[in-house]
């Protein structure tokens, strides 16, 4: 097997910023109180991620896991350490970026597809399925702005789905959109999963997790606290008991959980 | 925590030397990337042009309502009041060729200061060369620089413009000048927006100090006539020089052989302005490389 991606030793600091202004910074400064502080969302972690594995990377609010899925995608740089990664990566992440309000649905779609890496050609090749997908035929002409923010959800989703890669990432995604088109997206990242490509995807919900994933990687205050099998993982999480039969069929309590 | 036996998911054995390479994620950046990817950059001109001013009654008309409304204010001011229009001959177009350069460089530099934080979503979000934005915004002001220049060969041939292959030339190398050195500032100030927001106010009275430092409401006559030899360091500022350039491609060739009052242009004109094409490509470059250094931090401070 060849690695896919590879994590080393990566550290990343964000810094707080109590105040703004020169005023602020001045006065907190004469009275002695700190005016940043630094703190590392991503603490010297490593790992290593083979072609094809689907990861599932859990742990709780705050404790990196987007910080860690944008140096993986490439928007943020690793302060210390290094991330190499093969191929392309999509995924949804960047749903909707770039959408603007005043233009019409099939406008943003070409534009949100070129943003997350389309050429022309695929945009043209594709299209129809995402309109499709999207279920939005009918509004495609409309101004995104009059869109319910379910269905531009959904249109966002509907582009970056289709966005051929070999390496998929996901940033607790399913918390938008309606059932059906739940179920729709759940179907779709599992074609994904069992077509090779590699997936990693940031839920808290234990039955997705559970259905999706062969590996499970758990985040504390930016550590890797747990590499491991997806049911020792939700264990020890203690996620067990919120299990559903039919992880396709999400019901509302799982849902709220990947928010 | 050592758990680490995941099922592999295909047995087959895979060649690695077909795969694409191990890179860092964040690798393709800089202005070849931008090139690179020009079908994206095409669809954020787009953008741009299409969305500036929708919803607006007038609509596009704003873009040329800006600079006639500055160009009104000049010539009536300047001209009528402090009759200029008597010393400069054709003074309107002396003007308003003026008026588009500095409209498009200061349009470049102000949105283009704008352009990162106002994209800070798609930034935040993609990995992409994000000197994209900056180069977009230049772009769209091209766009925009089109119609003026419509308006101005209309106007340049109602007063028997007479065009020559060297009046040319000087177009395409004062528009160069711009180009170039509007995303240089564009590039820099961007970046610098993102830590301090000051960034896009100082802008603001830095480009009112532009309209001042380039022959408009005076000639470059009057200035070789109050510093003699001294009107040379003058013609160091090249947006200086693209203004000239662009008068010496319009209002140059309207002035009548048979007017007492003949334009005055430096020497080596199109000489100056290819220098300063040069000193353009150093400041992009300067621009380039700071914001390279600035970028690696800018998703987190947005
Ligand atoms: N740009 C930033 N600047 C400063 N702190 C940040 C920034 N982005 C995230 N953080 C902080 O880093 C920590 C990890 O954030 P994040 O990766 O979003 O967590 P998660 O996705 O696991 O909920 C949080 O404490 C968050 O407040
Ligand atoms: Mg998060």
């Amino acid at each position: 097997m060849v690695d896919s991606i590879r994590v080393e030793n990566v550290t990343k600091t964000f810094t707080r910023r109590y105040q703004r202004t020169l005023k602020q910074i001045t006065v907190a400064k004469t009275r002695g109180q700190k005016t940043l502080d630094e703190f590392n969302a991503i603490d010297d972690v490593s790992f290593t991620i083979e072609q094809g594995e689907s990861i599932g990377l859990m742990g709780l609010n705050g404790s990196g896991k987007s910080t860690l899925l944008k140096m993986i995608n490439g928007v943020m740089r690793p302060d210390t350490g290094s991330i190499l990664t093969r191929g392309t990566i999509s995924g949804l992440i960047a749903t909707g970026a770039g959408f603007h309000p005043q233009l019409s649905g099939r406008d943003n779609l070409v534009l949100n597809a070129a943003i997350l890496g389309m050429s022309e050609k695929e945009t043209k090749r594709k299209f129809d399925a995402i309109v499709d997908f999207a279920g939005l035929e009918d509004k495609l002409d409309g101004q995104v702005g009059h869109y319910s923010s379910g269905e531009s959800a959904r249109l966002g989703f509907a582009i970056a789905i289709h966005v051929d890669s070999d390496i998929f990432l996901a940033d607790e995604v399913l918390a938008v959109g309606d059932k059906p088109f739940r179920a729709k997206c759940m179907e779709r990242m599992l074609e994904i999963r069992d077509s090779g490509r590699t997936l990693f995807y940031v839920s808290h919900s234990a039955a997705t997790v559970r259905r999706m994933c062969t590996r499970v990687l758990i985040l504390d205050k930016g550590r890797l606290v747990f590499d491991g099998k997806p049911a020792k993982g939700i264990t020890y999480l203690g996620y067990d008991e919120d299990e559903t039969e039919n992880p396709i069929d999400l019901d509302e309590n799982d849902i709220g959980a990947d928010i | 925590m050592t758990d680490l036996a995941a099922d592999p998911v295909s047995q087959a054995p895979v060649d690695e030397a077909d795969l694409p390479p191990l890179v860092a994620p964040s690798s393709r950046t800089g202005l070849k990337a931008v090139v690179q990817r020009r079908y994206l950059l095409k669809l954020l001109v787009r953008r741009e042009i299409s969305a500036r001013y929708q919803g607006s009654v007038l609509g596009l008309m704003w873009s040329y309502i800006n600079p006639l409304s500055q160009f009104c204010i000049y010539f009536f001011v300047m001209g009528v009041i402090f009759n200029l229009h008597k010393s400069i001959p054709n003074f309107a177009i002396h003007i308003f060729s003026a008026i588009v350069i500095v409209h498009f460089f200061t349009e470049t530099m102000g949105a283009g200061t704008r352009s990162i934080v106002r994209n800070r979503q798609i930034v935040q979000k993609m990995a992409m060369p994000r000197e994209m934005f900056p180069v977009a915004t230049m772009l769209t002001s091209l766009y925009h620089v089109g119609p003026q220049l419509v308006i101005l060969v209309v106007a340049c041939g109602l007063s028997g413009w007479v065009p020559d292959a060297y009046g040319m030339a000087s177009l395409v190398v004062g528009i160069a000048i711009i180009m170039l050195l509007g995303t240089g500032f564009a590039l820099l100030l961007s970046a610098a927006n993102v830590f301090f927001r000051d960034v896009g106010s100082a802008v603001n009275i830095f480009m009112n100090l532009i309209r001042f430092g380039v022959p408009m409401i005076y000639s470059y006559e009057m200035v070789q006539t109050r510093f003699g030899s001294f009107a040379q360091y003058y013609l160091y500022n090249p947006i200086a020089d693209a203004v000239l350039l662009f008068q010496r491609a319009f209002w140059v060739g309207t002035v009548d052989p048979s007017n007492p009052q003949q334009p005055v242009m430096p020497e080596h004109l199109l000489g100056w302005g290819v220098s300063m094409v040069g000193v353009s490509i150093v400041v992009l470059g300067i621009g380039q490389v700071i914001f390279s250094r600035l970028e690696g931090k800018i998703p987190e401070r947005l």
